[in-house]
C-alpha cells in the first residue's frame, strides 16, 4: 500500500517538476508547480509527517505560489492577457479537474489509512504530529521561532521598500 | 529500503531543479526551480528525521519553510524592481554588473 502509493506520487511529482521547467507559458508553469507541492506534501503523509504537509499546502501552494501567480499578471505583457482569455473555459476545466484528483487522492489515503483500519489510535504520539513539532518548537527551539518573526517582518519590510516607485 | 526511495527522488527533484536555474532565462522560472531545490532538500530532512523518529527534524524543515516564505517576498520585489528598470523579465538582456 505504502510502496504503491509512494511510487504514484514520486512519478507525478517528477513529472510536474520536469512541466514547471519546460513549459514556455509562466502561468502553466507556476500551475504544474502548484500540482507538484500537492504531491510533495503527499509525500510528507506517506512519511507520517502531517502537520508538514498541511505547512507545505498553506505556505507554497498557498502563499509563495499566489504570490508567484501575483507577479506573473503584473508584469505580463498584453498580448499574453488575450491569450489567457481565450482559453480560460480550457483552464478552468484543467484547474477543476486538478482539484478534484487532489481531493480524491487525499480523502482515499486518509480513508485508506485511517478509516477502514485505524493504524495509529492515538494520533499525537506520532513523530510528525502537531503535538511532537510543536513541543519542540515551543520548548527547545523557542528563540529560533522569535527570531523567525523577526526575519519575516524585515523581509516584509525590504519588499515593500524593493518595490516602491519612489522612497 | 524505501528510505533510499526517498532519497533518489529528492535527489531527482534537486536535479530537475538546478536544470531549471541553468537553463532558463525567465526570472520568474528561475525563482520557481529555486523553490523546487528547497523542496528537494525539505523532502530530504525530513526523510532523515521520519527515519530516526526525531520530532527535532521536521521542527528545522518548519524552519526552512519560514526562510523559503521570505526569500520568497524579496525575490519577487526584485524581480519587479527590475522589470520596471529595464522593462523585461529575461536574464539574458540584464547586464548592469557586466564591465
Amino acid at each position: 500500500m505504502e510502496y504503491c502509493l509512494f511510487t504514484i506520487l514520486a512519478i507525478l511529482a517528477i513529472a510536474s517538476a520536469a512541466l514547471t521547467i519546460t513549459l514556455k507559458d509562466t502561468v502553466k508553469s507556476a500551475l504544474a508547480l502548484v500540482f507538484h507541492f500537492f504531491m510533495l506534501a503527499g509525500i510528507y503523509l506517506t512519511l507520517s509527517a502531517q502537520f508538514l504537509a498541511i505547512m507545505q499546502i498553506i505556505v507554497y501552494a498557498g502563499a509563495i505560489m499566489v504570490l508567484v501567480l501575483f507577479v506573473i499578471m503584473l508584469l505580463s505583457t498584453g498580448d499574453e492577457n488575450e491569450a489567457l482569455l481565450r482559453k480560460s473555459k480550457l483552464k478552468q476545466a484543467f484547474a477543476f479537474t486538478i482539484s478534484l484528483a487532489m481531493i480524491i487522492l487525499i480523502a482515499s489515503y486518509i480513508t485508506l489509512e485511517f478509516g477502514i483500519k485505524p493504524i495509529v489510535t492515538d494520533f499525537n504520539t506520532l513523530n510528525g504530529s502537531v503535538n511532537a513539532v510543536g513541543g519542540e518548537l515551543y520548548t527547545n527551539f523557542l528563540f529560533p521561532f522569535e527570531a523567525i518573526g523577526i526575519l519575516l517582518l524585515s523581509a516584509i519590510i525590504g519588499a515593500v521598500m524593493l518595490s516602491k516607485k519612489k522612497i | 529500503m524505501l528510505q533510499e526511495f526517498y532519497l533518489i527522488l529528492s535527489a531527482i527533484i534537486f536535479t530537475i531543479g538546478t536544470v531549471g536555474v541553468l537553463t532558463r532565462s525567465n526570472a520568474i522560472v528561475i525563482f520557481m526551480s529555486i523553490e523546487l531545490m528547497l523542496n528537494a532538500v525539505n523532502l530530504s530532512i525530513i526523510t532523515f528525521a521520519s527515519f530516526s523518529n526525531d520530532p527535532v527534524g521536521q521542527v528545522f524543515v518548519f524552519f526552512v519553510m519560514a526562510v523559503a516564505a521570505a526569500e520568497a517576498a524579496i525575490g519577487l520585489a526584485i524581480v519587479i524592481a527590475l522589470y520596471r528598470l529595464k522593462k523585461t523579465m529575461f536574464i539574458d538582456n540584464l547586464k548592469l554588473l557586466r564591465n
